[in-house]
């Protein structure tokens, strides 16, 4: 496993031309091309602030204003995390072609997907940043230094998961169905459209504190959307090390089933 | 120098989808708690069943073998794409595997894109294809299409840029799965050549195919595959004589059934049915056209029956399958219920057309009829069967002079001419070339 591990290193030059050709890919064709990386986010953007505004006024804490942009803090990200799962989930079969045909490191193909939705939200930002500071939310380096860290530690956290689902699925087809329901679930399980202060104290919020993308929405909020420094560190240092865990127990849970793939998909 | 290939007590299963193992279904799994015992096959299938073969440093080795006999296997086994059950393989160098063309290219972008991609999939840096892909362009003779999203590629281009890709990768080792059926006459040509470059620079190639005469030129080494076990090995003209000789038994095999069922159907047709067709053999009513009509079947009253037709080779065993210029016995057994006195015996040769190859009867030949009467044998012995290869069929009657069909069995028996000589037509006269001095040729015995 761990021999295997280092050398994903050496196949980082296929890593990167495989996103880049994700990602040339997937608006080849369109009119507004890469525009639209920048256009979905806004959209959705458009659609909350509407929904959130004119059709359901007063849900929300009124000191949350405004209540749009809190929610993008925690959409874009939870957008990378959930398009990446369901990506991932069907990324073996759609190239298996490739595992079959070529000798391949399959590993490579959930990492790509994985880094593909991470350029796409990485270009949501700007979108993001245009609206903290249209709304003049006041943004401190010392908090934003933090930014890179909340990025990583997600980073870890998804591929480790995508590893294991997109390793089951060739097994199991089911998990693809099962996976759209549950990410629809784990939605409304984290705080992004409401903030962690609303969660009922007690069992409920320690539930929500179970999950680990809690972490992160709350993380991105406090560094993007809320004044004062961050106080959320500790957790997110602990679910760094989560991650970590996450990620070396999907690439095992990948390399024992290696083998079996160019047979299933 | 070590092998550049070695396989050693390879044996490769296969799991078999039966009708459970294919909805197997995470709740399944999970419902009766086997989830990992699951992941496990119960129904397998060996593909290769304890394969060794060394492949030396330089040598063109061939595997050949029937659909199904475990080569693509074997040769996935090698790139490592698939893992061997048991046994090792061990691989010196750089491999390349052409197993299929292109399987890397994305369809939306441009071939000079996915020319890099592919290129770096296969196991070669940035800047090595950057090196090489003038080159590449070159050969897959695609330099005005390269910006072009491969979607919208013949399949022709698609596979020539693939294989453009593939043997530029530049490897030790280059393992071929049957990919030069594609392409057009020259490109394969160009194909041929780049190997015998490759074999030249001291490359070791591993060529799964089904082009016998490919492996017979080409190869220093060949393996037979036969039901995922390795048959024999050794001099590519050995093996591939015994592959073909065990091909012609099985499709003797085939043959004598297909006869033997024939001559059943033919055995339960109705006694009365004596359609309008007339004898094609004497050709006395029916105009010629009804005698390439090719409707197999039996009629006639049977008052003298037809109760075996044999085809016999040289040696006088029963065969099916012969070589153009052997000698053939169709040996008829007839049996008449009540003795008589007029009757005719023919015979007809058709070819997979249906044209009537030849036909005679002891009419046409000048036997007058005298008596049959109980059972008897009929031979019609052929000194040398004169046919070009192909499938042919055989009619067999007994009738009368004028035509009236005792028994009549049409196109029922078939057998099969094999020839090493790829002429055409039907008929092969025996024959000889001869040249003036000034005319020189060479005669090149394989």
């Amino acid at each position: 496993m761990l021999r295997n591990l280092a050398q994903l290193v050496r196949y980082r030059g296929l890593i990167q031309s495989l996103v880049a050709r994700e990602l040339k890919a997937r608006y080849r064709g369109s009119v507004l091309g890469f525009f639209w990386s920048f256009i979905n986010p806004l959209l959705l953007l458009l659609i909350y602030s509407f929904v959130f505004t004119v059709v359901l006024p007063g849900t929300h804490p009124a000191e949350l204003q405004p209540f749009a942009l809190f929610m993008f803090c925690g959409i874009l990200p939870w957008t990378w995390f959930s398009s990446s799962l369901i990506e991932a989930s069907n990324v073996l079969m759609s190239g298996g072609n490739l595992i079959k045909k070529v000798l391949f490191p399959a590993e490579v193909l959930p990492i790509v997907t994985v880094l593909a939705n991470m350029v796409h939200f990485l270009f949501g930002l700007p979108i993001l940043a245009a609206f903290l500071v249209y709304y003049r939310v006041p943004l401190q380096f010392s908090e934003l230094a933090w930014f890179p860290a909340v990025v990583a530690v997600q980073l870890v956290l998804t591929i480790g998961l995508a590893l294991i689902i997109s390793a089951l699925t060739v097994h199991f087809r089911d998990i693809r169905d099962i996976l759209s329901n549950l990410l629809t679930f784990w939605f409304f399980a984290t705080p992004i459209i409401y903030p962690m202060s609303l969660a009922p104290a007690g069992l409920g919020r320690q539930l929500l504190n179970l999950n680990p993308f809690t972490h992160l929405a709350v993380s991105y909020q406090e560094i993007l959307f809320y004044r004062g420094p961050f106080g959320h560190w500790k957790w997110l240092l602990a679910l760094g090390a989560a991650s970590g865990a996450v990620f070396f127990a999907g690439y095992f849970v990948f390399d024992r089933l290696r083998d079996s793939f160019a047979e299933e998909v | 120098m070590p092998p550049a290939i070695e396989v050693v007590g390879v044996t490769k299963i296969y799991r078999r989808y039966s009708r459970r193992r294919q909805f197997a279904t995470l709740k399944s799994a999970l419902l009766s708690g086997t989830m990992l015992r699951d992941l496990r096959a119960d129904e397998t299938f060996p593909a290769l069943r304890d394969v060794s073969f060394t492949v030396p440093q330089g040598a063109t080795y061939g595997v050949i073998g029937r659909n199904g006999s475990g080569k693509s296997t074997a040769l996935k086994v090698v790139a490592g794409i698939a893992k061997p059950t048991a046994g090792h393989v061990r691989v010196q160098g750089r491999v390349s595997a052409l197993i299929e063309l292109g399987a890397g290219f994305h369809p939306e972008i441009s071939g000079r894109e996915n020319v890099f991609i592919n290129g770096i999939m296969l196991g070669l840096s940035k800047r090595e294809v950057a090196r090489r892909f003038d080159e590449i362009v070159d050969f897959a003779e695609l330099r005005d299409f390269i910006d072009a999203p491969v979607k919208t590629y013949s399949s022709g281009m698609y596979m020539r840029l693939g294989f453009a890709v593939a043997i530029h990768v530049d490897p030790d080792v280059l393992l071929v799965d049957e990919v030069l059926a594609v392409g057009d006459e020259s490109f394969t040509h160009k194909c041929l050549d780049k190997f015998a470059a490759l074999r030249r620079r001291g490359k070791t190639i591993l060529l799964v195919t089904h082009s016998l005469n490919l492996v017979e030129r080409f190869c220093d080494e060949a393996l037979w595959l036969e039901a995922g076990t390795a048959k024999i090995s050794g001099d590519p003209r050995r093996v591939v004589g015994a592959y073909i000789t065990a091909v012609e038994h099985g499709e003797e095999r085939l043959l004598a059934a297909e006869n033997a069922r024939a001559r059943e159907d033919a055995a339960s047709a109705p006694v009365e049915s004596v359609p309008a067709v007339s004898d094609p053999v004497t050709g006395t009513e029916a105009p010629p056209a009804d005698g390439f009509r090719a409707a197999e079947g039996r009629w006639g009253s049977r008052e003298v029956e037809i109760a075996g037709v044999r085809l016999l080779g040289g040696d006088g065993q029963a065969a099916h399958l012969f070589h153009s210029g052997d000698a053939v016995t169709v040996e008829i057994d007839v049996r008449a219920a009540e003795p008589v006195r007029d009757f005719v015996f023919g015979i007809g040769i058709f070819n997979a057309d249906g044209v009537c190859c030849y036909g005679t009867n002891t009419d046409l030949e000048r036997f007058e009829s005298e008596e049959l009467s109980g059972s008897g044998t009929v031979s019609f012995a052929i000194e040398r069967l004169e046919l070009t290869e192909g499938t042919y069929k055989l009619d067999v009657a007994v009738h009368k002079r004028d035509g009236y069909p005792y028994d009549y069995h049409r196109l029922l028996y078939t057998f099969r001419v094999k020839s090493r000589t790829k002429d055409v037509g039907i008929y092969r006269p025996r024959h000889q070339w001869r040249f003036s001095p000034t005319i020189r040729l060479r005669l090149v015995l394989e």
